[in-house]
């Protein structure tokens, strides 16, 4: 029997099996960040250990940095020693590190990218649960708690348990104004936020093939919100197109190009599970609840909890509109927003800001709100500045800052206040997640950009 | 890491299925660069409200975890089990866990037990009805105890084992370098490698 691309991946990694163990498996690639590292680093430490290989490791400065005034002292001190600590831990054992004001600055799943350091085959991991999002380019990519950090600082190596293998079918055409980001949220509106747990996602189809490697990032980038710590992409003309002419591109182009043709699922491979999802059908996607599995089509209304059969799920969706302040019925954009958030490792990337200010340009946001527009890293800034995307930004009213994760997550200032409500690019609409009592609701950058224009969640054709 | 072989405690009803993260610890708690101190952010959100699970007197002691399914989802942030232990918990039972959140936990020595959600609602409502309850959870013989009944959970070998000698992986790891050692020989050339910079 054939095998899947997952599972070719994994099969070329394995340092070392034994019955009844895990298998031991090589990491290609690990990116670090300052939340996630420092206990790992004292970890090393205090064992008098060393990191194995510095040359497959780096760090960016991305989760707890401020995005205003970055050429001055961190204000927060407690920050200010987070990112210190990681400067310290870099210097210390010989690792390269892009820090705030470097061009190479920002959120580690838009770096890796963009330094041409995500390339298929490849395992890669972080110590962030949206590693996924390297699976765009065909790479077994997964988050990693802080042991494992140390664990792969050490040895360059984990002990993996094999996840089983899930096939996620997108046939047909997406409509104009559906993106990649309302794939997704079907996607785990569909199967739920427990759906993937265990497995390793591959996303396949003619709507899949059809996305740009962007686009596919933002799939992948959100495998872990339906519980799948991995998902993937196979490899094609299109991978191969964006990673050439990036730094840290195969010299050897050609060889590698051979190498990388060979990452597909074999026809006769067997997938434990198969999901299929119609593109034509899609409409653009939003959440109206606390997790990210609480999704509808923009046009539906808030559901009444009373209507779903499941005890546990009518629950959770009492408790969420009691949290989101919503009663059942409400058309979905009649919904009023506060803030809107355009960044993040989901949605962060140029071509999300080009689509944004592509519905912005020449108009002005609702007097109403706020919009924070925050480039994926410094790079991405610098090309948009470039391409006079943040004018438009700027003259439509909107915020345009430097790059971090930002309001995703609200562990810099970037927060909700209470009972502030969002509509935000990002991947988590948790309870407060952007903020403590903040509500958020998750959208694509076109529906964050007409719905900055007309003040309630809406998409472009609203306009 | 601390051997874990038996606890003896009492439960803790925590009646709210997809616990993520961010509700164990929010981010704005994650700035400790030290392994110690994260309870104070332990369900920060809803430790103000004094109808709070935690904050009933009856299970102030609590040092089992019994939580709806779907524990841990989200960031793969390791606060969340060090906030748990660091508050006192050893143990946490729920119908399912999210992959890093139990990947963690076993790693870091909090046992992450997984029962069917119909012994999940049986052992929220014996603790609610006595919050004295002791509950035994047995590494050795895989099973949960309490009054007459004793329920089996799984847990791969190899992990009970790691748990039971209270042996860090690591050091595992590390007696194989030499495997390590011819892979990384056989290794592509064409990998990416992050220094020398390029640029």
């Amino acid at each position: 029997m054939g095998k899947t691309l997952a599972e070719k991946i994994w099969a070329e990694h394995v340092v070392r099996a034994a019955q009844g163990e895990p298998d031991l498996i090589y990491i290609d690639l690990h990116l670090i960040h300052e939340v996630t590292s420092p206990q790992a680093f004292d970890g090393l430490r205090l064992a008098g250990r060393t990191v194995r290989r510095p040359d497959l490791t780096i760090a960016t400065e991305d989760h707890n940095v401020p995005t205003l005034n970055i050429d001055k002292p961190i204000a927060d001190p407690v920050s200010k020693l987070q990112v210190d600590t990681l400067r310290a831990n870099c210097a210390e054992f010989g690792l390269r590190i892009h820090s705030l004001g470097d061009k190479d600055q920002g959120v580690v799943h838009v770096v890796g990218p963009q330094l041409g350091f995500t390339q298929p085959g490849m395992t890669i991991v972080c110590g962030d649960s949206h590693t996924s999002t390297h699976g765009a380019f065909g790479a077994l990519a997964f988050g990693i708690g802080t042991s494992e950090v140390e664990h792969v600082l050490a040895t360059q190596t984990l002990p993996l348990q094999r996840p089983k293998t899930m096939a996620i079918n997108v046939e047909g055409s997406l409509k104009p104004g559906v993106t990649s980001k309302d794939i997704i949220l079907a996607i785990i509106a569909k199967i739920g936020t427990g759906g993937g747990q265990g497995y390793v996602i591959e996303y396949r189809g003619s709507a899949i093939r059809a996305l740009s490697m962007e686009s596919r990032m933002t799939v992948c980038n959100m495998s872990i919100e339906a519980g799948a710590r991995a998902g993937l992409i196979a490899p094609d003309q299109t991978t191969f197109e964006y990673i050439k002419g990036k730094p840290h591109a195969p010299e050897d182009f050609a060889a590698a190009v051979s190498y990388w043709e060979t990452l597909f699922t074999d026809t006769d491979a067997q997938f434990d599970v198969e999901v299929n999802l119609n593109a034509d059908e899609l409409e653009p996607f939003v959440t109206w609840g606390t997790n990210p599995g609480q999704g509808l089509p923009l046009n539906s209304v808030v559901p009444n909890p009373a209507d779903i059969a499941d005890s546990e799920a009518r629950t959770a969706a009492e408790r969420a509109l009691v949290y989101m302040g919503l009663e059942a019925g409400t058309p979905l954009k009649k919904i009023a927003i506060d803030t809107v958030f355009l960044g993040s490792c989901t949605n962060g990337r140029i071509e999300d800001l080009r689509a944004a200010a592509d519905v912005l340009k020449g108009k002005k946001i609702a007097s109403t709100l706020r919009m924070l527009v925050v480039p994926g890293s410094a790079r991405v800034r610098l090309e948009a500045e470039a391409e006079g995307l943040d004018k438009v930004f700027l003259d439509a009213g909107a915020e345009w800052r430097n790059a971090g994760c930002s309001m995703c997550l609200g562990m810099n200032p970037d927060q909700l206040a209470v009972g502030e409500r969002s509509a935000s690019t990002s991947n988590r609409n948790f309870e407060g997640r952007q903020g403590k009592g903040g509500r958020t609701h998750l959208v694509s950058p076109l529906v964050a950009a007409a719905t900055a224009l007309r003040g309630t969640l809406s998409s472009p054709a609203d306009l | 890491m601390e051997k874990f072989i038996k606890h003896i405690g009492t439960g803790v009803p925590l009646r709210r299925s997809n616990v993520d993260t961010d509700q164990i610890i929010p981010a704005v708690y994650l700035k400790r660069v030290t392994r110690s101190g994260f309870e104070d952010g332990l369900f920060a959100a809803w430790r103000n409200d004094p109808e709070f699970v935690l904050n009933k007197d009856d299970y102030k002691m609590g040092t089992v975890l019994i939580a709806g399914a779907d524990f841990g989802t989200g960031s793969s942030r390791e606060h969340a089990v060090w906030a748990l232990q660091n508050y006192g918990f050893k143990v946490v039972i729920s119908s399912r866990f999210a992959d890093i959140f139990r990947g963690n936990s076993l790693k870091g020595g909090l046992l992450t037990i997984i029962l069917d959600q119909a012994e999940v609602e049986t052992l929220w409502a014996t603790v609610e009805a006595d919050p004295s309850t002791a509950i035994t959870v047995d590494l050795e013989t895989r099973t949960v105890g309490y009054g007459s009944k004793s329920l089996a959970f799984d847990i791969d070998d190899y992990t009970r084992w790691r748990l039971m000698e209270g042996l860090d992986d690591i050091g595992l790891t590390l007696k194989q370098t030499d495997s390590i050692d011819s892979f990384e020989k056989k290794r592509s050339t064409y990998k990416p490698t992050t220094l020398p910079i390029r640029s």
